[in-house]
């Protein structure tokens, strides 16, 4: 019994709950939320050294213990993922402040955010396959919303389609679980472990575990399944992008972790084979996106697939370096995600579009502007002391011992191609001569540049001393390496 | 030229009455029969429809002066606190409590905390319907 483990998902409810009866009143809906954030982050740091001192922590809901009850469960993968997901809150909390405008933060936007985090983090915590299908959904009712919210042309078109293909895959999850519960007769991911441990994977299990394939990479957007992210992710506000730049696929991403390595592994020539075809293809798919556009906004995007591509590699590798590269590189990838939007989001307001062409000379007026998207730049594209780096190191490394020379080459170019997209948006937009009278003074960039300021940071932090929280990261990848580690936190056998 | 409904409105002064009660009933019978908040909740929400079908939005408005988004917040809540309410005594969060005791006029019963949880249910259903009703029923 540990109610601590749970808090992450509380907290924000009861923030959303007391949001909604003030909506109107702008300053006190800010200052709560952002209380509130502050709060969380401190929770969730000490859910993490929590679990690093005292194990696998888990929470049988209602008293009733598993597999009879919802398990929370939070180990060490689940823990960071949700202080990250709680820092990247708080920047684009204080970011929205200055950009969201009055009539979105009159209309529920506030409650709404504490909703989408409820729903990531709850997704994060949960121990129980149907308990990840309601965060999911608590997660997507909040994103439709803040798709919509504001109610321009372009986001009535975009949300449809998201909508659309979001009621799809959760029908599609639902099937999946119906089929996986009829085969073992139970919900909960651990007993689900346990019995497919029992019978050994029989060809239907491997079946159901590419139907989840195909509902999680819907919903984090892997190779063929990847078609409405582009076009629904352009059409929010910027801090609405960055949220879901940074946190919805990230989730889909951290189920594949889950069903991959605690119930499917013991067929791994067909499964994570089939992932590692699919991880390539992801990766090729977003480079071209990246390098063939001159909208800043669509080259950070096609960037998400990328490092999606990635992740998914290292998952598929299977090893305990490349387990914990794609652990590394999924933190770094959420924090400068969301960085990376918040920046782009600046450089569009001083420009007033979102074209490259448009752009020049930026780096005159607001320096400490181009320096940060420096850093954020070369920080994503892996250069030795920023954070990028050693995720994709070990990944390297981890693919390299299982001989997977072709995947391991393709991500290694992938860097340079993402060097050069995001390259292309640096020489460009602020390098040469100013295409137009910039007009936004030095003092409102620096508001809005502090949440992007931040989060490079952290990630510059956690760039440099990887070293000193790696027995973190090597803690999340030896639970995932070994399930029964797992099992036995949550059956108490 | 108004039509005139007094047919519809006299039957609907007592049917939403009729229904009303129906929809308590559900509601407390939960625990032991087929019924509890969401079905409550629904029939509560389609009593209103009737009132809002015979009469019209200002009049219902006046006869039930409620805010139905506030309505959602306190149904939220409830269950909340319901749920939270483990913190306090020091076990797992969502743990209910139950006792038997004796009321005067409805004699030996149980009294069991799942019930606010439904309570906050109900209210958020009532309230999620009208929101969307009325909202609709309001646009031009």
């Amino acid at each position: 019994m540990n109610n601590l483990t749970f808090m992450p998902v509380l907290w924000p409810l009861f923030t959303a709950i007391f949001l909604i009866f003030f909506s109107k009143k702008i300053m006190l809906q800010r200052g709560i939320s952002l209380f509130s954030s502050l709060i969380g982050i401190a929770i969730s740091l000490y859910l993490v050294f929590s679990v690093h001192t005292h194990g696998i922590l888990t929470l049988g809901v209602g008293s009733w213990d598993a597999p009879f009850g919802i398990v929370i469960v939070a180990d060490m993968l689940s823990s960071l993922l949700v202080l990250t997901t709680n820092i990247i809150g708080f920047a684009i909390l204080l970011y929205s402040f200055y950009s969201i405008g009055e009539e979105r933060e009159r209309h529920y936007y506030y409650p709404v955010f504490q909703f989408l985090l409820i729903g990531v983090n709850g997704a994060f915590l949960t121990g129980d396959l149907f308990n990840l299908f309601v965060f999911f959904e608590v997660m997507l009712m909040a994103s439709y919303v803040l798709l919509v919210l504001g109610g321009t042309k372009i986001q009535l078109r975009e949300s449809l389609k998201y909508i659309i293909v979001n009621v799809l895959s959760s029908s599609f999850f639902v099937i999946m679980v119906a089929y996986l519960y009829s085969v073992l007769g139970t919900l909960n991911m651990a007993d689900i472990s346990q019995r497919i441990a029992e019978v050994n994977q029989p060809g239907i299990i491997s079946v159901i575990a590419i139907g989840f394939l195909i509902v999680f990479g819907l919903k984090g957007a892997i190779f063929p399944l990847f078609q409405w992210l582009p076009g629904s992710y352009y059409a929010p506000p910027i801090p609405v992008m960055a949220l879901f730049g940074a946190l919805l696929t990230k989730v889909g991403i951290y189920s594949i972790f889950r069903t991959y390595t605690l119930m499917f592994y013991h067929d791994q020539d067909f499964t994570h084979t089939f992932l590692a075809i699919l991880a390539i293809l992801t990766i090729i798919i977003g480079v071209i996106g990246a390098i063939a556009y001159w909208d800043v906004k669509k080259i950070i995007i096609y960037n998400i697939i990328i490092a999606v591509g990635v992740i998914i590699f290292g998952i598929s590798v299977m090893n305990e370096q490349a387990l914990s590269g794609s652990i590394l590189y999924i933190i770094h990838d959420m924090l400068i995600k969301a960085a990376l939007f918040l920046l782009v989001g600046i450089m569009i307001k001083i420009s007033g579009s979102d074209d490259l062409r448009d752009m020049g000379g930026l780096i005159k007026r607001y320096p400490a502007l181009a320096w940060t998207f420096f850093i954020a730049a070369i920080s994503l594209a892996g250069i030795p002391p920023f954070s990028g780096f050693a995720g994709k190191l070990l990944i390297l490394q981890g693919a390299a011992e299982k001989g997977a020379y072709f995947g391991m080459a393709v991500v290694l170019l992938s860097s340079l191609m993402v060097l050069y997209s995001v390259m292309k948006i640096f020489m460009n937009g602020f390098w040469g001569t100013p295409k137009a009278d910039y007009a936004l003074t030095n003092n409102t960039v620096n508001k809005m540049l502090v949440p992007a300021v931040l989060l490079v940071i952290i990630s510059v932090l956690f760039g440099v001393g990887t070293e000193s929280i790696y027995p973190f990261i090597t803690q999340a990848a030896e639970t995932l390496i070994n399930p029964d580690i797992y099992i036995k936190a949550v059956l108490k056998e | 030229m108004k039509q005139n409904d007094l047919i519809l409105q006299t039957v609907t002064k007592v049917a939403a009455f009729v229904i009303l009660l129906f929809a308590v009933a559900i509601f407390l019978g939960g625990h032991y029969s087929p019924g509890g908040g969401f079905v409550g909740g629904l029939m509560t929400s389609a009593a209103i429809v009737l009132l809002l079908l015979a009469f019209d939005i200002k009049t219902v408005a006046g006869i039930l002066p409620i805010d139905y988004k506030l309505m959602i917040g306190s149904g939220l809540l409830i269950s909340s606190l319901t749920v939270a309410g483990g913190l306090f005594f020091g076990v797992p969060l969502m743990t209910h409590v139950y006792h038997y005791i004796n009321l005067p006029l409805l004699g030996h019963i149980s009294l069991h905390t799942a019930v606010l949880f439904d309570l906050g249910v109900y209210l958020v259903v009532v309230g999620v319907t009208m929101t969307i009703i009325q909202t609709i029923g309001e646009s031009e």
